[in-house]
């Protein structure tokens, strides 16, 4: 067993970066993930393992730093928060359009605009359909707790390499600050260049030695006929991504009428609303996707043919909702509810809101 | 006395007959081609070889290192 | 004729090569228009390189902007960077790979306009890196429009009455204000339009790689450049307005040349 420790959703990000033997982290301070890179400053990892970390004028510059890392085939991150993520939305496209792997954490904040510093999920929809131009996906994680926050940084760096694709570690404000449990692993030494050279250097600017063609980072085509190709091989990817890559978790859903799918801290509390339901005598289920993209779309289908319907839980305005409608495809009901503006609603709000819609 | 001579090579292909190279010679040895490459430039070209002594003046501000220079010492 | 060609044809063997491009700069046709200073310059990157023999070590970053391509050319590795954010890039590569060199290279709308920021932390925080800047007073790639650099009085096709300081400020002089700045080692103004110039700006390129190597700061070189196509003159009428007009308001030369700042003065006095 792993070193046991109680610890904040965003320290555990640093902690865990550091462990898994992560190469950089770039950075810009915003509420309410500020903590990841305060925990990299104090923890110095360039004198332990090497990891370089530094603070960028901006998250813009921050994601272009991450960019140019991830180009030399290195594993390296960044974390924001939703407006910060909406600056580093030019970065994203260029890193999933040059086929980059990187990790980006999310700890979402109420918005529009400045919005709130309260948590929320709002930014699910920038999330998963992209966030900024083209024809591009994220492979995008929900943690529900600090240890996911631990696991999903070591997944999402395999998972990055796997594909050669960003993912984002889409958390939110109670994730973020909450303290929890957690069990953290052993250290993991960082990729030495020679393995960097086995595992990238088809690719990696590592310094073009005699005899090898160039590699050359980018996301320009200018042919038409390339770039469709280009998006053609991006699209494939995303495919694989469905076939081999769908996490969720099902909670007491075998026997369910109704069924709530929730995310990170909305599953926490709709958790505890199957439990109130259930003493009432409502038989109430819970689907967690786990990834947001690739979306859960079959196992939510199979279930369309059996329940009386599902309650989509969210802290926005109801975004999540329409991938499941999608999955559903008429089959049963599919509602709404959620709080906005950094409101986290109780089990008892979310269990009254599922008597008033069935 | 021993005397320089020179010669140059223009890639008639790559040259975009900008004509920097005519302007940066100092002893008037190129010109534009009245005939033109197959991109349709005036290519650049020794129209007096005679007073070439291989400076490298025109490599120097070649935009797109079409020209090859050579120098030797020849008895006058 | 035939003597003469007998002669020349006697000079021509590889004994008496003087010059030839340099091998990193492959047989692609660059796609810059006649005349245009980039052609220049990356000659000038692939024989510094070539000569300091890091080919191997070396990694440029691309602008946004007519030297986007500039990756065809020079056969080094290479990274393409979104609009005025090579300064970024360029440190993100240098920081996880120390021992390599980088470059970047970027003209006066990335790196003066859009790219501000990262230009000006990017040398503030002493990054040992090389930015190369292409000033010619002009976006070129997009169809000259009005730079960033633009002198007044200037015609693009933004300012087609000429630049107007009421409509659109003054012509930024970013070269200067970086040499301000205490990361910065080595910050120098150069250009390429006769003979002297292009050997003058290879010194500085060869000088700017070198102080790479010591780790003490960026060393920024700017090359005052034409854009024929962009001012809608020849090479050669382009060359003389830019001695005319743009040496006036950019002059050469060296602003800086003493490594990055001692941290000591900056120090705070008590914790």
């Amino acid at each position: 067993m792993g070193e046991l420790r109680l610890m904040k959703g965003n320290e555990v990000i640093a902690e865990a970066a550091i462990r898994c033997g992560c190469d950089g982290y770039f950075g810009y301070p915003i509420t309410p993930q500020s903590e990841v890179m305060e925990t990299l400053m104090t923890l110095r990892p360039w004198e332990s393992t090497g990891m370089v970390v530094l603070q960028a004028e901006s998250e813009i510059a921050s994601i272009h730093m991450v960019y140019g890392a991830a180009g030399a085939g290195k594993r390296v991150m960044t974390s924001s928060s939703s407006p910060g993520i909406s600056l580093m939305a030019e970065g994203i496209s260029y890193i999933a359009g040059a086929e980059l792997p990187c990790v980006i954490v999310n700890v979402q904040r109420g918005g529009p605009g400045l919005g709130t510093i309260q948590p929320s999920q709002a930014d699910y929809n920038q999330a998963t359909k992209g966030g900024g131009h083209g024809d591009y996906s994220l492979l995008v994680l929900a943690p529900a707790s600090v240890q996911e926050m631990h696991d999903f940084v070591i997944l999402g760096f395999e998972l990055a390499f796997k594909f050669r694709n960003p993912v984002m570690i889409l958390a939110d404000g109670v994730i973020g600050q909450l303290m929890e449990k957690v069990e953290l692993i052993d250290q993991r030494p960082r990729w030495t260049n020679e393995q960097i050279l086995e595992i990238s250097g088809e690719w990696a600017t590592l310094g073009k030695p005699s005899g090898r063609k160039k590699n050359i980072i980018t996301s320009l085509e200018l042919d038409s006929y390339m770039m469709e190709k280009n998006n053609l091989r991006l699209q494939s990817k995303y495919s694989q991504m469905k076939a081999e890559e769908v996490r969720y978790e099902a909670i007491a859903c075998e026997d369910a009428d109704y069924i709530l799918v929730a995310f990170g801290s909305a599953a926490r509390i709709c958790q505890k609303t199957v439990q109130i339901a259930r003493k009432k005598g409502v038989k109430v289920g819970l689907i967690r996707p786990i990834t947001l993209f690739p979306f859960p779309e079959k196992i939510i289908a199979e279930y369309a043919t059996k329940v009386k319907g599902f309650l989509s839980v969210e802290f926005n305005a109801g975004q999540m909702v329409n991938d499941i409608r999608l999955a559903v495809n008429g089959k049963t009901r599919v509602e709404y509810f959620g709080r906005m503006g950094g409101i986290v609603p109780t089990p008892d709000e979310v269990e009254t809101a599922l008597e008033q819609r069935f | 006395m021993a005397k320089v001579r020179g010669a140059v090579v223009v890639d008639n292909d790559v040259c975009k007959g900008c004509n920097l190279c005519v302007v940066a010679c100092p002893t008037q040895v190129l010109a534009l081609n009245r005939n033109v490459n197959n991109k349709g430039y005036h290519y650049s070209y020794m129209e007096n070889p005679e007073n070439c002594n291989g400076c490298t003046n025109c490599s120097a501000v070649c935009p797109d290192s079409c020209i090859t220079v050579y120098r030797v010492k020849a008895e006058a | 004729m035939s003597v003469l060609t007998d002669r020349i044809n006697e000079i021509i063997k590889p004994e008496n090569l003087v010059y030839a491009k340099s091998p990193l700069l492959n047989d692609d046709l660059m796609h810059y228009c006649p005349g245009c200073s980039h052609g220049v310059v990356h000659r000038l990157i692939a024989e510094v390189i070539e000569e300091m023999g890091i080919q191997e070590q070396t990694i440029g970053v691309s602008p946004v902007g007519c030297a986007v391509f500039a990756y065809n050319y020079i056969d080094i590795d290479w990274q393409e960077a979104a609009h005025g954010r090579a300064p970024a890039v360029a440190t993100g590569i240098k920081r996880v790979m120390p021992e390599k060199y980088v470059f970047s290279y970027q003209g006066d709308g990335d790196l003066a306009a859009i790219g501000t920021a990262e230009t000006f932390h990017a040398v503030n925080r002493g990054e040992n890196i090389v930015m190369i800047f292409i000033n010619n007073a002009i976006y070129g790639m997009t169809g000259g429009q009005m730079a960033p650099t633009t002198l007044v009085g200037q015609i693009t096709s933004t300012t087609p009455h000429g630049r107007d300081v009421d409509l659109n400020g003054y012509p930024l002089r970013i070269t200067e204000l970086l040499a301000q700045l205490p990361g910065a080692a080595y910050v120098t103004r150069q250009s390429v339009q006769t003979p002297g110039a292009v050997r003058k700006t290879k010194k500085a390129i060869r000088k700017a790689f070198e102080i790479q190597a010591k780790k003490i700061g960026t060393a920024f070189v700017e090359v005052v450049s034409t854009c024929s196509s962009g001012w809608k003159l020849s090479p050669v009428d382009s060359n003389k307005w830019m001695e005319e007009n743009m040496f006036p308001q950019y002059p050469l030369g060296d602003l800086k040349d003493t490594g990055r700042a001692d941290a000591e003065l900056y120090r705070i006095k008590a914790k």
